[in-house]
């Protein structure tokens, strides 16, 4: 199957690849897919006070596709806020980079991979929300 | 040297020029029906399609008379399975065969399953080979036929024909094989071997496309099939169908460069197969063999690559034509059957590559493969979130997937 110009593009020059401190409290990291399936996303986002995220960080196990969607995910996260974020769909990867059908459930998993982000961000402000209270009351 | 690479000649070979040349005039000139009896033009090509005959019978061990021509191993394969279910119904109905065969086996036998025959289909070990005695298991008296390929075209491992022929002889039971892979590329004789039927296939040695044959033994047993293609009865009825003349010339001349050629090409292929083997061993860590380390086609190197998908790898090799076992590569998005077959985890079938050398490849072109694989696996693995955790320590299968 012949790959669009854009996947072979972020193929070779991968933007915003690499890892953040997963314990960071300002780090939210999805991982997503598995090994059995072909496909497994890491994708890390680096959020501020304001909600805005930063900057972002992905690795991706899994073929041009995935990791031309995850390379784009990450671009696209970039200085939007959380909730902003959580709009970007697999449709609009798709179109962006032109996948095939055959190819879509490597974009569905970058929309996943954002999601799981997010989740794993809130879930640590959570805590330390609960955990100032605690220290409060005490 | 030229850009693109070709590595992968067990999906298909080119045809070499002095096939192409001895092809030639039978599209022009010798355009003859060799079924015409009664002018040149049909001599010339009868004459033509048996001495091709004769080639690929002394490619096998076998006798000109015993040459069935087909469209290709895929119709060998359909006629040899169908062919000997109808023919002996009154015998038995019980077919035996192996999970790795291709497609063109396991799906004739399937097809014979919804006609009330019974196929077992045999497991293989991890190096993909069939136990002689699990075969011995499941023979009954209503066996018919044993189907066991030469070669496999994914691993290139070699069966135990001549032994698996044995207790089909013992058992009075006929025995095919897909020798596809095999013929050309390592000695290959059906009496030796003890079978019945056996298929080739012009474009794996060099030939054209869609050309092929099946042997069928006359004596000691005569074979009998029913055809499944009817029509004016060429090829001793079993096989209807104006004979493709230019491409069995093919075959003729491929079968005849085969044969002469094979002690030379072996030793050359298996020096720049080992070469490609040791120096990706060499240079990459956590890579696996798929397939027995050394029972293997001369040309034939399958490897996995572990944390990386076959699929990007094939990418990053784009100077190189490879295949993978990736579902990612395939239509129906699972992995290689045949891997799985062996218990190659599905992590590693997705992260196997299948290099098959050939005829026209040369020893800079294994060198320039080399580097880019290393390159290829080296970045890939920069970006697989499972490289980071294994450099980490942490055990991948201790980790809960979030599978989709
Ligand atoms: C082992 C084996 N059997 C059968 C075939 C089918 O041969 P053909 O392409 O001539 O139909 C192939 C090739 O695809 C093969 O590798
Ligand atoms: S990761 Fe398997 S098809 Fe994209």
């Amino acid at each position: 199957m012949a790959y669009s110009d854009k996947v072979i593009d972020h193929y070779n020059n991968p933007r915003n690849v690499g890892s953040f401190d997963k314990s960071a409290t300002d780090i939210g990291t999805g991982l997503v897919g598995a090994p059995e399936c072909g496909d497994v996303m890491k994708l890390q986002l680096k959020i501020n006070k304001e909600g805005v995220i930063e900057d972002a960080k992905f690795k991706t196990f899994g073929c041009g596709s995935a990791i031309a969607s995850s390379s784009l995910a990450t671009e696209w996260v970039k200085g939007k806020t959380v909730d902003e974020a959580l709009q970007i769909k697999n449709t609009d990867i798709v179109r962006e980079l032109n996948l095939p059908p055959i190819k879509i459930h490597c974009s569905v998993l970058a929309e996943d991979a954002i999601k799981s982000a997010v989740a794993d961000y809130r879930k640590k402000q959570e805590s330390l929300v609960k955990e100032e209270v605690l220290q409060t009351i005490s | 040297m030229k850009l693109p690479i070709y590595m992968d000649n067990h999906a298909t070979t080119p045809v070499d020029p002095r096939v192409f040349e001895a092809m030639k005039p039978y599209f022009t000139e010798i355009f003859g029906n060799a079924a015409s009896r009664n002018h040149s033009f049909g001599w010339q090509a009868e004459e033509a399609v048996e001495t091709a005959r004769k080639h690929v019978a002394k490619l096998i061990g076998a006798t000109a008379k015993e040459i069935v021509f087909t469209s290709g191993a895929t119709e060998s394969n359909n006629l040899a399975i169908k062919g000997v279910a109808e023919m002996y119904q009154e015998k038995g109905n019980h077919i035996i065969t192996v999970v790795t065969e291709h497609k063109a086996v396991l799906d004739s036998c399937k097809h014979l399953e919804k006609q009330g025959c019974r196929v077992t289909y045999l497991p293989v070990d991890r190096y993909g080979l069939v136990n002689l005695d699990d075969l011995r298991k499941v023979i009954t008296d209503k066996t018919i036929l044993i189907s066991v390929m030469m070669a496999n075209n994914e691993i290139g491992v070699i069966q135990p024909i001549k032994e698996i022929g044995q207790i089909a002889r013992e058992h009075k039971v006929l025995m095919h094989t897909d020798a596809v892979q095999a013929a050309g590329k390592i000695p290959v004789n059906v009496d030796d071997l003890n079978v019945d039927l056996l298929s080739i296939s012009a474009h794996k040695m060099y030939g054209p496309k869609g050309v092929g044959a099946l042997y069928v033994r006359r004596k000691n047993p005569r074979v009998m099939l029913s055809p499944i293609i009817d029509g004016g009865g060429h090829e001793r009825g079993m096989r209807s169908g104006t004979l493709n003349v230019t491409g069995i010339v093919g075959l003729g001349k491929a079968a005849e460069l085969a044969y002469l050629e094979m002690p030379e090409e072996t030793k050359r292929i298996t020096h720049l197969r080992d070469k490609l083997q040791k120096s990706i061993f060499a240079q990459i860590p956590e890579v696996f063999i798929n397939g027995h380390p050394t029972n293997r086609l001369p040309g034939n190197l399958n490897i996995s690559f572990a944390y990386v998908e076959g699929e990007s790898l094939l990418m990053g090799l784009s100077d190189v034509a490879v295949s993978s076992g990736s579902a990612c590569t395939s239509a129906s998005l699972e992995p290689s059957y045949v891997l799985k077959a062996l218990g190659v985890g599905e992590e590693l079938a997705h992260s196997s590559l299948r290099f098959g050398l050939g005829r026209f490849n040369t020893e800079e072109e294994v060198d320039f493969t080399i580097k880019k694989v290393v390159q290829a696996v080296n970045k890939l693995r920069e970006l697989s979130p499972l490289w980071e955790m294994f450099q980490e320590g942490i055990d991948l299968k201790t980790v809960t997937w979030a599978a989709h």
